[in-house]
């Protein structure tokens, strides 16, 4: 055995020894059936409302965590959202974005100003745009899933993060957020990163006041796409 | 491991009650986290069952511990990480140092990880040439002082803002010497450029784990300021360091989970980031580490399992136990003399360096059972520390006086009939002596007592006295 085996072995033998227990089947099946049928969790009441108040309590929830939410009428509406929101905040109409489908067809030409770079973020990025599988109403929380179509970098490197994100993928509660990813990824698969983000970065390290920007966005602009 | 003055816990906590600068900064951070958390614990009518079903979680995977770390290794080598077992610290260390040689590290980046203090996996690392960087802005900013956390979730949470400028314009001396640094936002602007360059220079990223896995072979980090993606994302190779105890079975058990902790913890909703990483970048991927390696650490933890202190590997690092904690607030966490401070530190530590260095921590609380009641894992704190107030005694790590003042109260305490003379001769004579001012300032072996205030003398005769004349009938 090489030292890394024995060491693998002497923690797992001391567990064992502590429990008092051994490697024995009706254990296995235990921890085997857990893991295929879970027990179903619990999920607080206010994720289980109709999609029209998921949809308040989403907005409400992230903007008590400091994000701005924009409701675009409709895909069409989104670069102009997004180009009304980096005028109003004064940032330049340049984003970092990654190979996303849906805001590739986007209908880009209704903001001409507005340039898109492609690839993962570099340093000197202002802007990133994001694309959320889910978002989850029961805490304001958008979960992205890292992968060329949409680098975890554009995520958190830019001092400002816009993220898109459809109402039809709007849920009650994070166990929603899991079937959707189960559904994309397969069973027991997950990407590099899963990411929930519920507003932008932020410390009360220094003296406990709360400041946002602390490494990651200063700035979170949430378009929900409605429709 | 990291140098531990628990022994000298005493000298520790009168010196911290004499230092103002500690004391103004504890004045304010630990009673509004306090007052956060109950504000967030009446909005969600779900919490107290959460509790319960957290504490079952952690409970059946505590007891199944050795399986689900197996099915957990298995999940994360097929999504391409290489996982390392560590049964102590020092294993941990080599480990760890071994990775930043293969991959030729200069500069590491460090994500919060309190198993990373506990190991003292910087100091090693520096050993070995290489520039390390907490990134929490908490942990860097005790890093540039040489100072350890003194609270698990807030490291810094002993620091003014006053001594944080003054560090900075020690250190950064890069910059302008008149520019502006009394705003907090200031300062944290400052940090964030700092820190920036070394980001983006860094060769391994180390993060901690709140949670790993089993379903997915994925760990888990909570932050609310980005710094531990930004660790994770950008280096080569990134490093988890994980203990054993922190392992769930599912996804969604998780979510149970991180429904009981930020709102512990700040009385957030929810953090801002919690990100689940699984293995290194996949083909196609743009960004993302080269390499992922998870290293488990049992260090003692194992030991625990066959014990009363099982419960105590529930703690998911909230620190709503210090939050609360009369003793933390008067003296903060540095006292403590090793890691973990507080409620959990006390049950904790002697598991950890051993009893006899630890001997004070179990008695450094006044069993008023704040700690307990806001466990959102129900760990039972109090009952833990008695458990090791008696494995002191047993030690014998109680210093003799002590020990044989004890051993004469229990002789008389099991004789009944002995304990009630003994009390009809002393105290009428105690109160006898203390008549004139009804209370005594200072009393032969009591002066730990009488030092910090006065003892009560006893006015008259005792309870089984009155008793037996009342159940005798005669008139009072």
């Amino acid at each position: 055995m090489t030292g890394a085996d024995e060491r693998r072995e002497a923690v797992i033998f001391k567990i064992r020894k502590a429990l008092g227990t051994y490697d024995s089947a009706p254990r296995r099946a235990a921890v085997a059936g857990r893991l295929a049928a879970p027990p179903p969790p619990l999920v607080p009441e206010r994720a289980k409302r109709r999609r029209d108040e998921l949809r308040s309590l989403f907005r409400r929830f992230l903007e008590g965590q400091s994000a701005t939410v924009v409701e675009a009428a409709g895909a069409a509406e989104v670069p102009a959202a997004i180009g009304r929101y980096l005028r109003s905040a004064n940032l330049p109409l340049r984003v970092r974005v990654g190979d996303d489908a849906y805001l590739d067809r986007l209908p880009w030409a209704s903001e001409p100003a507005l340039e898109r770079r492609r690839g993962r973020a570099e340093a000197e990025d202002e802007v990133g745009l994001s694309r959320a599988t889910v978002a989850v109403a029961e805490t304001g929380t958008l979960v992205l899933a890292s992968g060329a179509d949409n680098p975890v970098t554009v995520t958190f490197l830019p001092e400002t993060s816009v993220v898109v994100v459809r109402e039809e993928d709007l849920v009650g509660g994070y166990e929603g957020a899991w079937e959707r990813i189960r559904a994309r990824f397969g069973a027991g698969a997950m990407p590099r990163t899963v990411n929930f983000v519920s507003g932008p970065s932020r410390s009360a390290d220094i003296g406990g006041q709360l400041v946002m920007g602390a490494h990651g966005p200063r700035r979170l602009c949430v378009i929900l796409v409605r429709g | 491991m990291s140098a531990v003055t628990s022994p000298a816990f005493r000298d520790n906590a009168r010196a911290a009650l004499g230092d103002r600068q500690l004391q103004r900064a504890l004045a304010e951070v630990p009673r509004g986290l306090a007052a956060r958390r109950s504000a967030a614990r009446a909005d969600l009518p779900e919490f107290e069952a959460l509790r319960e079903a957290g504490r079952a979680i952690k409970d059946h995977t505590l007891a199944h511990l050795d399986l689900y770390l197996e099915a957990f290794e298995k999940k994360a080598r097929a999504a391409g990480s290489q996982v390392h077992f560590a049964p102590t610290a020092e294993d941990a260390r080599a480990i760890v140092r071994d990775i930043c040689r293969q991959a030729g590290a200069r500069v590491v980046t460090k994500g919060k990880s309190m198993i990373s203090e506990e190991i003292g996996l910087n100091q090693a690392l520096e050993a070995d040439g290489i520039e390390v960087v907490e990134t929490d802005l908490g942990e860097y900013l005790i890093q540039i002082r040489g100072e350890t956390p003194s609270h698990i979730i807030a490291p810094a949470i002993h620091l003014t803002q006053d001594q944080v400028e003054a560090d900075f314009r020690r250190l950064h001396t890069g910059l302008p010497a008149d520019r502006q640094l009394a705003e907090p936002a200031q300062l944290v602007a400052e940090a964030r450029q700092v820190l920036r360059g070394r980001f983006l220079a860094a060769d391994v990223g180390i993060t901690g784990a709140n949670f790993m896995i089993a379903e997915t072979g994925s760990t888990v980090i909570v932050t609310n300021e980005g710094n531990g993606d930004l660790t994770q994302s950008l280096p080569r190779v990134h490093v988890v360091l994980a203990s054993i105890e922190k392992m769930v079975p599912t996804l969604e058990d998780v979510d149970t989970l991180i429904r009981l902790l930020a709102r512990s913890a700040t009385g957030q909703e929810i953090s801002t980031y919690t990100t689940f990483s699984t293995g290194p970048r996949r083909a196609g991927d743009p960004d993302g580490p080269e390499a992922c390696h998870i290293v488990i650490l049992d260090n003692g933890r194992s030991e625990l399992l066959g014990g009363p202190f099982r419960e105590v590997l529930r703690c998911i690092r909230c620190g709503a136990c210090m939050n609360h904690c009369p003793v933390y607030g008067a003296i903060g966490g540095h006292a403590y003399g090793w890691v973990y401070p507080g409620p959990i530190g006390s049950v904790l530590t002697p598991a950890l360096i051993g009893v006899r260095q630890a001997r004070h921590l179990p008695n450094a609380s006044t069993f008023c059972g704040r700690c307990e009641e806001v466990c959102p894992m129900k760990i039972p704190l109090p009952g833990l520390m008695r458990h090791w107030r008696e494995a002191e005694f047993d030690a014998r790590a109680t210093p003799l006086l002590y020990r044989l003042g004890l051993a004469a109260w229990a002789a008389a305490a099991r004789r009944p009939r002995l304990y009630h003379a003994l009390a009809r001769l002393l105290m009428p004579a105690l109160g006898a002596l203390g008549r004139r001012r009804g209370a005594f300032r200072r009393l032969p072996l009591l002066g730990g007592w009488t030092r910090h205030r006065d003892l009560a003398a006893p006015q008259g005769r005792t309870f089984q006295a009155l008793w037996a004349d009342t159940r005798a009938g005669v008139p009072r």
